[in-house]
């Protein structure tokens, strides 16, 4: 079969089982749009900005384990789009970004909409290629797709000059079933040796806890950590990428750790004396104050990626391997051993970490009279019957949502994690639902990171992607406005927004249902009419108390066992604001 | 430590900016990087002098081999190994100061490439503290350009890097 360099890139996508690109057109693109045109089988969606289509093809990644697909035009449109190829990077998202280039004469010459788009992400992507020759086209996607998917995932982009895709210049075209790159191997199963000691470490722990990332839902690992930690019957926590690995409802699961994690969680932590770390990587949001983490825990640490493993919590015992395998590894050996965890230690341990959980950290104002946007949290639970697919932005609303909506299934939390990338939520889920149209998706946000990307409630409508936005609307950027109470005096510099559009009246014009909800007892009744409109896209814009602050908290250069707990109640409401 | 770092890496466009990026992004120090085809056309081989505590090496070398486009890599600091780099060194003469320059670079076993009425060129190479020595002892006002290669080295006996 003969095909010009678009119909390569096309047809690559197709034969490599991709149902959306996620994209927006321009003049190095013209040629690619056009094969686009000439066919049915890839659909594209026109996002209403370059960083739209990252994060939403970043959205449909996380929701499905597939790879997301993206295609922008040379320039702006591939600047633009950065944001969304480092939000997929620093979370692991498997992401195949192509982008236009100016063709290859002119490049180096500062053609017009021309940039070194390779120099420009080479920071934040898993590996990017330039297209220099038109018979290397297909192969080059098929490499792409394989970077991106194996090993520990990212996204990689392909830039493709304009020339490249010359509808004139036809080629025979192949899809390579397989390819292999001579310096990439990534490991599959982890080594024998090193498990075993894990193993036996694990068995003669005294206060052992289990702590799981977001590896574990990349890697679909759950069903096997599932397994793992029934078997033991360790404590676990999740971090914010992890939520949904475990089952959140589980009576062994103590909640998130980190800055924004629960008390027992934290504290468990820092007691324990037997940590194994699967598939997470030590993030300063999870650790605090590295030189008093965990002072008396001996570290298993099972990661795909070996730079990820002792970076900056040295481990005892590293463990490199794909989490799925590596556990069934494991599972296999803590079958066959002889030796059992110590009853008595574990139950001595649960009593500890029980009274932890009596401190009931979570508790928060239930009678005020204002609208408490933890409350808007468990009442979207109750209303989705914890099965909706949660997309968040990034503030206090993120961390409302990843502490009051217990996730039991992996991929149904979606969020900027690494990055913290406000702007996210909203095109996120839309890929989401995209792919899941059945479900119910909805956008936990603020009224701050809803603006960053609001163009996208277009996108919903051209492509009847409803979803549901729960604006925690308290006129703050939240996050902000609670480290400048803590740690500035209440100096509020620049954090509050005193002329927020109207939502409702934004969200009518973009062709959507606006609801504006300012009381407790409305919020329930608002929930259920706006997930009973199935088809509409539905923005909940919720006034919530001003002076909330995100409870419990690890301030930045504190250990796990030096948290800020909410104070008594009232003190917060009763603070006077702006 | 001072340390040694080896690469064989793939002979294409924008892997060396790969590997400086990688050093310039986390804040690891390059004290010089030399890098040339081998035998192989495919493949380049990088020496990178950098030095760091055995965790920040680790880090280093852990992420290094993390790019697609490295095939593999020693540590040459690691194990024995023979250091090697050459200078060039262009140093101002008098017809008073000529055989003194001549006897020390005699001394080191530098070479004279190129000769005027008023300049040496010298050439050397050795371990880099042996260039260092040179330099030490030619008088510094007469030293009008120094060109350094950077240190490229290889490991003793039987093992070695390739494919």
């Amino acid at each position: 079969m003969e095909l010009n360099g678009a119909q390569i890139v096309i047809q690559s996508l197709k034969d490599e089982g991709v149902e959306y690109i996620f994209g927006y057109p321009g003049g190095a693109v013209l040629h690619l749009y056009d094969a686009i045109f000439q066919q049915d089988d890839v659909k594209h969606i026109l996002v209403r900005h370059e960083q739209g289509a990252t994060h939403a093809a970043d959205g449909y990644a996380r929701a499905t384990g597939k790879p997301g697909v993206v295609l922008v035009t040379s320039g702006p449109g591939a600047t633009n789009a950065v944001t969304g190829i480092a939000t997929a990077y620093m979370d692991s998202i498997p992401m195949v970004i192509i982008s236009g280039q100016v063709p290859l004469p002119v490049i180096g010459s500062d053609a017009f909409q021309e940039v070194d788009m390779v120099g420009i992400t080479r920071p934040c992507v898993k590996h990017n290629f330039l297209v220099k020759d038109v018979t290397k086209l297909a192969e080059t996607i098929k490499k792409a797709f394989y970077v991106a998917t194996t090993g520990r995932p990212g996204p990689v982009v392909v830039d493709v000059p304009k020339d490249i895709t010359d509808p004139r210049i036809k080629v025979p075209y192949k899809y390579p079933k397989k390819v292999s790159i001579r310096s990439y191997n990534p490991a599959l199963t982890g080594h024998k040796g090193q498990i075993k000691k894990a193993v036996d470490l694990l068995l003669t722990a005294q206060k052992p806890i289990i702590y799981a990332g977001g590896g574990v839902i990349l890697g679909e690992g759950s069903k096997e950590l599932i397994e793992f930690t029934r078997l033991l019957e360790f404590p676990i926590t999740n971090t914010l990428m992890g939520l949904g690995a475990y089952p959140a409802t589980d009576k062994q699961f103590v909640g998130m750790l980190g800055m924004h994690g629960t008390y027992e969680a934290n504290m468990a932590m820092h007691d324990s004396d037997v940590i194994i770390a699967i598939g997470a990587r030590f993030d300063d949001r999870v650790t605090g104050k590295l030189d008093e983490f965990c002072p008396h825990a001996q570290i298993i640490h099972i990661d795909v990626d070996p730079a990820s493993i002792s970076k900056t919590v040295k481990v005892a015992i590293p463990i490199v391997g794909e989490v799925k395998p590596v556990l069934e590894q494991m599972l296999e050996m803590i079958r066959e051993s002889k030796k059992k965890p110590s009853k008595k230690a574990l139950e001595s341990w649960w009593k500890q970490i029980d009274q932890w959980r009596a401190v009931k950290c979570m508790e928060y104002d239930r009678n005020s009279r204002l609208i408490k946007p933890q409350y808007v949290i468990e009442q979207l639970y109750e209303v989705t019957k914890g099965e909706a697919y949660i997309t968040s932005d990034v503030g206090q609303h993120q961390m409302w949502a990843a502490q009051y909506y217990p996730f039991d299934k992996p991929r149904h939390w979606i969020n900027s994690g690494g990055l913290g990338t406000m702007g996210f939520g909203l095109p996120a889920a839309i890929g989401v639902k995209l792919a899941f149209p059945d479900s119910d998706v909805a956008c936990v946000t603020g009224d701050g990171s809803i603006q960053m990307c609001i163009q996208e409630l277009s996108t919903a409508l051209q492509y009847n992607a409803p979803v549901k936005i729960i604006n925690l609307n308290n006129s703050y950027l939240g996050m902000v406005r609670q480290w400048q109470e803590f740690t500035y005096e209440s100096r509020y510099s620049h954090s509050y927004m005193d002329t927020i559009p109207d939502f409702v009246k934004l969200a009518e014009a973009y062709g959507h249902v606006g609801m504006r909800i300012d009381k407790p007892e409305e919020v329930r009744p608002a929930l259920e009419e706006a997930f009973a409109l199935k088809d509409r896209t539905v923005f909940l814009d919720i006034l919530t108390d001003r002076t909330e602050n995100v409870y419990p908290m690890i301030e930045a250069g504190k250990a796990h066992n030096d948290m800020t707990l909410r104070v008594a109640e009232g003190t917060s409401t009763d603070r006077e604001l702006a | 430590m001072r340390h040694i770092i080896s690469i064989l890496i793939e002979n294409e466009s924008g892997a060396l900016s790969r590997v400086a990026g990688l050093f310039s992004a986390r804040g690891y120090n390059i004290e010089s990087l030399t890098v040339a085809p081998t035998e192989d056309p495919s493949l380049s081989r990088m020496t990178l002098v950098t030095r760091g505590s055995d965790d920040i090496i680790e880090q280093i070398t852990k992420q290094l081999n993390k790019l697609i486009d490295v095939v593999k890599l020693i540590d040459l600091a690691e194990s024995d190994h023979i250091e090697r780099e050459l200078m060039m060194v262009k140093i101002r003469t008098t017809e008073h100061t000529r055989e003194e320059i001549r006897g020390i670079a005699a001394i080191f076993r530098g070479k004279i490439i190129d000769v005027t009425p008023t300049t040496y060129v010298v050439e050397m190479t050795g371990p880099s503290s042996k260039l260092d020595a040179f330099i030490a002892a030619i008088d510094g006002d007469t030293i009008i350009e120094v060109v350094r290669s950077g240190p490229t080295g290889i490991s003793r006996g039987e093992k070695g890097l390739h494919l």
